[in-house]
């Protein structure tokens, strides 16, 4: 039995998961429209090879990497693309940015799939290839491409692989459903990480408020090598670092990745993607959203084709709008508002949560900081929310970097304890980008310097030069002139122009005086 | 030597504090040659502050030259597009006051903006490539001009000497990737004080009572 360890802080929030539980998986079907924004993930967005009236495949490649830290898009169902253009996506700002519309023909026919022959004997680095081609991204909710993480670094050996089945968010069950109903994909696609990565341990972390789950991975697993570790549940065990200071006892340290102490931790939701794209074939066309909250009438998980429109889940599940405030996409500590119903289901939207306003009531008016000292007891990251928070409203950006402001994961534990009601992750989450504004500001400053230098050198050098060119004619002019005379007084051209036309007018002189 | 010299201890004095003026004399020429800064470095680091736009608002012909200038004592309230914030900035490098921003060099810029040509406009001048401070503007004589929207610092300069006015200034837009959470709003943030006076209570009280019934 491997020994667990604990985090600091951490908070015990209702968990509400039972609700979106009752029913298995079930299919969201295909809406009039699919939605699919080319930047799902984080990193570059990819980059649109369709055009407007062309009909794809399911399956087939519609946007393509840009770069390594970028993944391909792929269309979810046969169709035709209808525009490519600029559509309000599920992000914080509310902003558009660009999508493929595609107009699904009912047929769903599927290009040939592809899959990875005999993997388990592959050459890694051919199979990171294909994981990234197959569009997998982080399924989480930070999205990052997870074959830039299976990538080797030079004198970083891997020790451990951990699959994170925390899912600690309150109302979220998307990975819990998974585990339940498909932890033969999970472990399948955790043992070709595993495989990819020079065969580490693999863990396999769940909490222990997921007994259906543990029994149905435990059961999938005998005989793998994967070792499924239960341990108490606590909001936010599902952070990266968090999971890891409980399973191994070791933290990372500040500024570092978890790649720096030879920990790579993938999503359940990212270990079944892996088993589909390797073992099917099928690229990374749906994912499990848990939908729910007191205002659907119907909360449970949906498979989701991505880019399907939110309206469609809401019609599924029963929503009524007269008494929900707001669409929450991701949990009640993470999760943000998105204003547009249209917006799509993307590739790390676990959660759609509607709530009432009862259920999830308008923060009141924040208080003055009463100095309780709640928010560094819940703190998971051994911050000290009530510095940063003085720190943030003074725009104190020197002593923010210097308290650690940026190993905040923004998890919302000192938001949800503070007696203040004082939103203090608003305020941390402000000032990183602030900093991150100024820094990137500094850059451009000092690439804007070097080109405004080296614009004056070369007009100082042209200057120089110009003026070499004329001193060395002028030069040339005086050395031809000196010869000339040196040589002969005669040869002098106007001189002897001079003569001739004396010589010219003395001979018409002549002649006229001779006539 | 020694004796002769107890003999006349305001003499001796005298020779101990030549011998010491001539040691660290020859120690601080030595460091003098042996150490010196190339450049000036107190400009240097105004320079790094400064936000090299190289727009000339401030009266000087780029970032560089009024770097030196306030070395040599100008004004540090003269750079509209380093701020308010810039001033500050520069105040706690100096340590002087901060002083408002001088209205006489223009107001400081609410967004930062880029410069635009008009492409089917432009008859290929080549002023404003003359007029770019950072080389953003591309394009050869009696062709078509464009500027390298990433290179741009949205200095205005292009603007004046074009004659077809066929550049515009526009503001750069806000995508996913630039834009961030805002910090909450003054009257969103706490007092600083802790009310004990009854009034504010009440006070607090009803504005919550609102709040309530305008969610209700």
């Amino acid at each position: 039995m491997r020994r667990i360890h604990d985090f600091h802080g951490g908070i015990h929030p209702a968990e509400h998961k039972s609700d979106s539980m009752a029913q298995p998986i079930q299919p969201a079907g295909v809406p009039d429209v699919l939605v699919l924004p080319t930047g799902q993930h984080i990193g570059n967005s990819a980059l649109p090879t369709v055009a407007p009236g062309q009909r794809v495949l399911g399956g087939e490649e519609i946007a393509e990497a840009d770069g390594a830290l970028s993944v391909p898009c792929h269309a979810p169902t046969s169709g035709t693309v209808l525009a490519v253009e600029d559509r309000p996506v599920p992000h914080p700002s509310g902003l558009s940015a660009l999508c493929i519309v595609l107009q699904p023909d009912g047929r769903d026919e599927w290009a040939e799939p592809r899959p990875f022959a005999n993997p388990m004997n592959a050459d890694p680095l051919l199979l990171t290839q294909h994981i990234q081609q197959a569009g997998i991204a982080g399924m989480g909710g930070a999205g990052f491409p997870t074959a830039v993480k299976l990538s080797p670094r030079p004198g970083k050996p891997i020790q451990t692989l951990i699959i994170n089945g925390t899912e600690c968010e309150p109302y979220i069950t998307a990975d819990d459903s998974l585990m339940r109903e498909r932890a033969a994909a999970v472990i399948s696609g955790s043992l070709i990480l595993a495989h990819v990565l020079g065969n580490p341990t693999v863990l396999l972390g769940i909490e222990d408020n997921k007994p259906e789950a543990i029994a149905a991975l435990k059961d999938a697993a005998t005989g793998s090598g994967v070792e499924i570790v239960v341990f108490p549940t606590k909001y936010p065990s599902g952070g990266e670092k968090q999971l890891i200071e409980i399973l191994l006892g070791a933290q990372v340290p500040s500024g570092a990745l978890p790649a720096d102490i030879g920990v790579v931790c993938q999503n359940v939701g990212t270990a079944a993607a892996v088993h589909h794209a390797v073992v099917n074939g099928r690229p990374l066309v749906s994912r499990i959203t848990t939908v729910t909250g007191e205002a659907v009438s119907r909360p449970g998980n949906y498979e989701v084709l991505l880019g399907t429109p939110i309206r469609h889940l809401l019609a599924l599940a029963g929503y009524d709008a007269s008494v929900n405030q707001r669409l929450v996409m991701g949990g009640p500590m993470m999760g943000f508002t998105v204003s547009d119903p249209d917006c799509p289901i993307i590739k790390t939207s676990n959660c759609l949560l509607l709530p009432t306003e009862a259920e999830l009531p308008t923060p009141p008016p924040p208080q003055a900081c009463i100095r309780c000292g709640l928010c560094a007891e819940a703190c998971p990251a051994s911050l000290l929310p009530q510095q940063l928070f003085w720190y943030s409203r003074g725009r104190d950006h020197e002593r923010l970097e210097a308290h650690n402001l940026f190993d905040c994961i923004e998890c919302g534990a000192c938001a949800y304890v503070c007696p203040s009601h004082i939103p203090l992750v608003q305020y941390y989450r402000a000032s990183k980008a602030e900093i991150i504004a100024q820094r990137q500001d500094a850059e451009r400053a000092e690439h804007a310097r070097q080109r405004f230098e080296a614009r004056q050198e070369r007009i100082e050098r042209q200057a120089r030069e110009k003026a070499e060119r004329r001193e060395a004619r002028k030069r040339a002019a005086e050395a031809k002139a000196t010869a000339a005379t040196g040589d002969d007084k005669d040869s002098d051209p106007i001189q002897a122009a001079i003569e001739r036309a004396q010589a010219r007018k003395a001979a018409l002189a002549d002649a006229g005086s001779k006539d | 030597m020694l004796a002769w010299l107890e003999q006349f201890p305001l003499l001796a004095a005298g020779l101990a504090m030549l011998g010491l003026g001539g040691v660290f004399g020859a120690l601080l020429g030595f460091a003098a040659v042996r150490f010196r800064s190339e450049g000036n470095p107190i400009a240097d680091q105004i320079n790094a502050l400064l936000p090299q736009t190289q727009c000339g608002q401030c009266g000087y012909p780029g970032c560089r030259p009024y770097a030196e200038a306030i070395v040599n004592g100008e004004a540090i309230n003269k750079c509209p597009p380093g701020g308010e914030a810039g001033i500050q900035a520069l105040a706690d490098l100096l340590d002087v006051e901060p002083i408002p921003l001088d209205d006489e060099h223009g107001e400081e810029a609410v967004a930062k903006t880029v410069a635009y040509i008009r492409e089917d406009e432009c008859i290929g001048c080549t002023k404003c490539i003359q007029a770019c401070p950072v080389d953003a503007i591309l394009g050869a004589a009696k062709q078509m001009h464009t500027v390298i929207a990433s290179e741009c610092t949205g200095c205005d300069l292009c603007v004046e000497p074009c004659p077809v006015d066929c550049i515009d200034m526009l503001p750069v837009e806000t995508t996913l990737r630039s834009w961030h959470w805002p910090l909450p709003p003054a009257d969103r943030s706490p007092a600083d004080i802790i009310a004990s006076d009854c009034d504010v209570n009440q006070a607090v009280a009803t504005s919550h009572s609102q709040d309530r019934d305008q969610a209700a």
